[in-house]
Formats: C-alpha cells, structure tokens, sequence
C-alpha cells in the first residue's frame, strides 16, 4: 500500500476513530449534566452542584459510582443476553457518527484529512441500517429480564422504533435527492448557499420528530415510560450495564443531533470558512486549520441546539400515549413524508436540476 | 399473645379475581405497586391486561395502615385531635376541622364568628395547596415534569402561611374544639393577600402548558368516563363526582363555619371523563381565591375560641391570679373534657370530597368510635370500574384524576 493512502485512510482514521469515542463519551458525560442543570433551571431548581464547581465533576462521580455498584441478574433472566443487551445497544450509537462531517478537510504534513472518520457514498444508508440494530438491544434487554415491565417497555420500544424508522428513512430522502448524494459530506457541501431546512421544512420537522422517537426522549419515552413502567427496558439493570444503556440513550441523542444538522442544517458550513481556508503562512496551511476548527465549533454550537430542544421538550411537554404515538407515526408522519419526497421529486424535475 | 399464623395463598383462591383467559395466559396478571412511582403513595393494583389494555383493576389497600381511628379511642378528645393531622396528609386543616366539627355537636359548644371565618380561610387555603399537589403528581403522571415543581413552589408560600398562623407547616393541629388554637399573627393578612393576588397569574401559567395542551388533550379526553347515576352509584364525591355534571358540594348542600355568607360557585363540567375532572378542579382553584378574599374582606373582630371554659384553655394571663382558671387549665390538661352520650355524624367538603366523622360519645373524655368516611376511600372504589377498557398509561391518569391520597384510604 502507498504510504499516502496509508496515512490517509489506515493511520487518520485509527486517530480520529479514538478521538471521536472519546469525544462522545465526554459528550455523553457531560450531556447528562446539561440536561440535569438546563431541566433545574427550567423547574425553579438549582440541580447539581455538589461535585465540583456548579456540579461539574458530577458525571464523573456518578460514572465512579455506577463502576462499584452491583451488577444483579434477576433469576430467571436468560443470562448471555441479559449481557449482550446493553453491549448491542451501545455500540450502534458510537459508530454511528462514523460518517458525518464535523469540519472542512485540513492540511497536516502535506496530507489532506478530512474531518470525519470515512466518507463513504452511501452515508446515510449506513446511518439508518447502523440505528436499527440499537433495537435488537432494547428488545432483547426487556425480554430477557424475566420482568413484565421490561418485557412490556421491550414490546413497546420495537413497534415504536420499526415504525418511525419508516418516517425517518422517508425524511432523510428529501435531502439525498436535493445533493443528489448519500454522502454526509456531499450532502452538507449542497447546503452552501441555503440550508436544507428551508428547501425541506416538511422533512426536517419529521426528522426532528422521527428522531425523538427514535432516541425514546419525552414526548415519546414509551419504553421507559417511568411513570407506566417503573424503568421500562432496564428495569432490571444495575451498575455499569445500566450505565451503558443510559451511554447509548445519551450518545445517540448528540448523534442524531449531529446528523439532522448535517442534514439539514448546513453541517459544519458557516461564515468565514472559505476566507480563511486558503491561509497559507510559511509553508504551513494554517487557514485549514482555523477553518476546522470553525467548522468544527458550527458544527457543535448546532447540535447543542437541537440538544437543548430536546431537553426543552422534556421539560414542557406530557408524554403521548403508546397507540396515540402509534396512530401519529403511521397515519400523520408516513403520508406526510411519502408525500414530501413526491414533491421534492417532481420539484427537481421540473426545475432540471438532476436528469 | 396471638400467633401470628402465616397466611398461604393459593392459586385457586385468586381465581375468581381474574378472567378465565387469566388460567391460560391468554392474559397477563400484572402486580403495579405498592412501590411504583404512580400510585400516589403505596397502592397496590393487580391488574389483568390483555396486551396493554386492562381487563380487571383491583386496588388492594391497607400498605399505609396507620390505625387511626382506633388510637384515638384510647386519648382524650383534645389528644385524639392531633391524630387527624395525619390522616389525609395534604388536608390537614380540614381533617382538624370535621373533627372538631363533630364535638362540638356532640358536646352543644358556640363557635365565635371571627374562628369561624378564620377556619373557612384556612381550609380554603389547605384546598388551594392540595389542588397544587394534585396539579403537580397529576401532571407528572403523565410526564409533564415541570408543573410538579412550578407547583410546590406556590404550595411552599402556603405551608409558610401555616407555619406563620400555628408554627407548623404541615400538621398544624391549628383548628381545636371551641375554636382555633390562637388568634391569627400580626401581618397575616398581607401575607395572605399577595398570596391571592400571587397565585391567579400563575395558574394561567399552568393552564397554558396544560389545558390547552394537544397531548394533554390526547390523554385525558374521553379516558376513564364514568355517568352521572354511575358516579351516584358509587358513592364518588368532591370534584370527581362534579366532573360527571353531579351538582353536590356539601359546602352548599348543607354548609357549615358560615360558608352560606360566601358567594362561590361549584364548578361542574358534564363530560365524567379524566379531563373534566381535571377542569372542575383547575375552576375550583379560583373559587378559593374567591372566598378566601370574601373572608379576608369581613373578618369579624372578637375572640378566637369559645369562652367556655371546659372545653377551651383558658388564657395564659388569666392564670397568675385566678384559682378557678388553674383549675381548669388543669383539668383541660390532664383528664380533659367529657363530652355527652350520643353520636354525631359531622360532614365537610374536603379537596378530595365528602370527609365525614362519625363520633359516639359515652359521657366519658374519651371518644368510644371515631370513624372517618373519608373520601378518598371510596372514590378509590370505582377505579376498578373506572380503569376497564383503558391502557395501563391511561390508568395512571385516571388514578391522578380522583385524586386520591393513601392517608386517607387507610386508616
């Protein structure tokens, strides 16, 4: 193999793999904060801020906690895949940000990096086969616990999720066809001169909807529905196997953020990238740089702001009834998207811009 | 000593709770509670669900079993009172008042106006902190978090009200025989008063997150409907018989501490289902505030408790330098007051609707029976009619909606 290729793809994307679980596993911490301290803020609460100044050492004291509490298993459970559960259900939502773009490509011994772990051309259907198997995790997470509850969040969490995969897919089509591409990257690159949201207003609101369901987050947290079934899904999970569906719960919630913005929010495009890309100081391609790093806080600044939507959801709204979300998705969200992708079509017919 | 026998239960002796379907599995039997998050306190309901849709619901009770109203066989009239506190613990005021209510019918004492117009305003305040708590857990049932908070804030001005009128916040023993415990503090009725003006806007708050809501709309429309001749059937009262259309408030079928000199009205909605009962309370919210404001308008002036002598303290002043009130002081104090042979029957309209006592005395100072119709008990009778046919999410909003309190089941 060519050392170019070598470090490329091999070398980079070993690099950027690591760094990127870091990233999200820090994301994950932290997240769980924010949504402590953001819901606090809206309830009149102080939330924490025991640990470390305004409770910032607090995702690592309850991470430590988590480490040293006992990890039960209910009797009757079935064992190895009481086990495998959380395992199945937190590494989709890890790699699933593995092809979207965080910033413009950046120069670093001469060679081109793109910022993202692989930019494959069929992006999204890697996205959407990846959050699929989370499923098989939930389900098998309630129906191993020998646990009514679980069973019952279990139940719940498959019809849900099958079904709003359906309007998701859908949503995610309307953009693919306006880049013309299933690559993240070509899909952000459309967006320059106006947003997909503004061409897509219709798909990025099921989008956005598809994905609360997707994710189980208010109004749509049927299978954890505390209020129904105690825990849901992980009613019989303690420890570190909680920990890791929680791990998956939050990760996914900045993947799917990171994606709809990728989507339909221009992605890590934003003012000044092209005016300092070209830097060039000594021989050194600075300007990439400073134009990642750019995009790179674009990027995030975005997804922070779909995740405190998210958060501000769950603080204002009641949460919908299981055949009532069930009614939504296929009666509401599935015409309203076959019918946006019908129109997005035949829109770019008449208009010429793809044969 | 009795021997504590261990009680086994088998298979068949259950059977006839279930449906056949139950024996086949056709149908799951599911154990919700007594420690689930949504059973206000620890209720326990077996349910019978077909999928998710409930079959059968019984409520099995008797996990918050405090004995009550046996203990208070066994103190004096005045000791006895401070049990009631804890019966229904979110309406404190009003369980000190029916109790009190009912000796002094028993015993023929005179309550003063101005007692009887500061009770009125404290069981109007206890029903305006009890709908807030009601608010709140029936809001959270269905997982709209922030109006259980928004709501303890504005229940935590009220609490401070009580601790300012009798030193405690929650079990405030304020209403005593003859009258109330002391006069209302200096100040008080400012305090009061920006409550009542407080409290209105913040309510519109919450109906703009709630009764306009869609989702919330979704959830409680049409879900656990109940007639207006079932309601009556079942012996509901308070706003989860006024939510069936019912016109029944027992402070104006038969009114007691003076509610006749208020103007209010009973709010009535006719749809019975979990959504009407919810707004009969949300209205019932401002016609506390209403008369609330009338009491505060005319409070007589004049003393707070009776100046009978053998039912109420005397002074403290008064005990430096007469015998005859060291006596009775005494006497209050030690064997307490004998109240006549006889039985009363003593009704009020609490938040949770009809709360009567039912006192036998045998001329002695201690009461022979104390019995408490309380009205969680029995609009928690209907939930197994209630809940048929619904889901288990639509059950937990239906068990918010008739606002039960477990204190006041068991007793």
């Amino acid at each position: 193999m060519e050392l170019k290729t070598f470090v490329e793809i091999g070398l980079a994307a070993l690099i950027k793999s690591a760094l990127l679980a870091i990233v999200l596993l820090t994301a994950f911490a932290y997240m769980t904060l924010a949504e402590r301290k953001v819901l606090a803020w809206m309830q009149v609460r102080v939330g924490p801020n025991r640990a470390g100044p305004f409770g910032f050492f607090q995702p690592v004291a309850d991470g430590i906690k988590l480490l040293f509490k006992e990890e039960l298993i209910p009797s009757g459970a079935e064992r190895v895949l009481f086990v495998l559960a959380p395992i199945i259900t937190v590494i989709p939502a890890l790699i699933i940000m593995g092809v979207v773009p965080f910033g413009p490509p950046i120069e670093v011994f001469g060679y081109k990096v793109p910022l993202a772990i692989a930019d494959i051309n069929v992006g999204m259907l890697y996205i959407l086969s990846v959050a699929s198997i989370a499923v098989y995790g939930i389900v098998l997470a309630g129906w191993s616990s020998n646990n009514k509850y679980a069973m019952m969040g279990g139940l719940r969490s498959t019809a849900q999720m099958v079904s709003y995969e359906i309007a998701l897919g859908l949503a995610i089509v309307g953009p693919i066809l306006v880049a013309g591409s299933m690559s993240l990257r070509d899909i952000t690159l459309s967006q320059t001169t106006l947003w997909n949201v503004v061409r897509q207003p219709v798909g990025a609101l099921i989008f956005f909807l598809a994905t609360l369901a997707e994710v189980n987050r208010a109004p749509f947290d049927m299978p954890e529905a505390e209020q129904e079934l105690t825990a849901g899904y992980h009613t019989e999970y303690s420890g570190m196997k909680f920990a890791l569906f929680f791990m998956a719960e939050y990760i996914k919630m900045v993947a799917v953020s990171g994606i709809g913005v990728a989507l339909f929010f221009g992605g890590y495009l934003g003012p000044f990238l092209d005016t300092v890309g070209p830097w060039v100081i000594n021989g050194w391609a600075v300007g990439s740089w400073i134009a990642g790093l750019l995009g790179l806080l674009y990027f995030s600044l975005k997804t922070a702001f779909f995740l405190f939507c998210m958060i501000w959801i769950r603080g204002t709204l009641p949460r919908l009834r299981y055949d009532q979300l069930m009614r939504l998705g296929w009666k509401v969200m599935l015409p309203l998207a076959l019918a946006n992708v019908v129109v997005t079509a035949v829109a770019l017919a008449l208009l010429g811009a793809r044969g | 000593m009795s021997q504590v026998r261990e009680i086994e239960t088998t298979v068949d002796e259950l059977k006839h709770l279930f449906s056949d379907r139950a024996a086949t599995g056709e149908t799951m039997v599911l154990n919700m509670g007594p420690q689930h998050p949504s059973t206000h306190g620890v209720l326990r309901l077996i349910l019978e669900l077909d999928g998710e849709t409930v079959v059968r619901c019984i409520p099995d009770i008797g996990y918050l079993h405090t004995g009550i109203e046996k203990n208070m066989e066994a103190k004096t009239y005045l000791k006895a009172l401070v049990m009631t506190d804890r019966l229904d613990y979110l309406n404190n005021v009003g369980n000190n008042l029916v109790y009190c209510m009912a000796i002094e019918k028993l015993m023929d004492v005179k309550v003063p106006e101005r007692a009887q117009a500061i009770r009125v305003l404290m069981t109007e305040l206890q029903r305006i902190a009890s709908h807030l708590v009601w608010l709140g857990t029936h809001a959270i049932d269905m997982a709209s978090m922030s109006v259980l908070l928004y709501c303890f804030r504005e229940r935590e001005r009220i609490m401070d009200i009580f601790e300012m009128v009798s030193g405690q916040r929650m079990m405030t023993s304020y209403i005593r025989p003859g009258g109330v415990w002391r006069d209302l503090p200096p100040g008080f009725e400012t305090v009061v008063a920006d409550f009542l003006d407080y409290l209105p806007a913040k309510l519109d708050d919450y109906e703009r997150l709630l009764t306009n809501n869609p989702i919330f709309k979704l959830r409680t429309q049409g879900i656990g409907y109940i007639s207006a001749e079932e309601a009556v059937r079942w012996g509901l009262s308070g706003p989860s018989l006024r939510g069936s259309g019912v016109n029944y408030d027992v402070r104006k079928a038969m009114p007691y501490s003076g509610y006749e000199q208020y103007e209010f009205d009973v709010p009535l909605e006719t749809g019975g289902d979990v959504y009407s009962r919810y707004r009969c309370r949300m209205r019932e919210f401002r016609e506390s505030i209403k008369i609330c404001r009338q009491v505060l308008a005319k409070l007589p002036k004049g003393p707070f408790i009776t100046g009978d002598r053998k039912v109420a303290p005397p002074p403290r002043s008064e005990l430096g330098h007469s015998m005859e009130a060291v006596i009775h002081h005494f006497k209050l104090w030690t064997e307490g007051f004998s109240a006549p042979r006889g039985e009363v029957y003593v009704a009020t309209e609490s938040p949770r609707g009809e709360l009567g006592v039912y006192l036998v005395g045998d001329g002695g100072p201690k009461p022979v029976r104390v019995h408490f119709r309380t009205p969680s008990f029995v609009n928690l009778e209907a939930l197994s009619l209630l809940g048929e046919g619904y889901l288990v999410a639509d059950l937990v909003a239906i068990i918010g909606s008739i606002d039960i309190v477990l204190g006041d089941v068991d007793r």
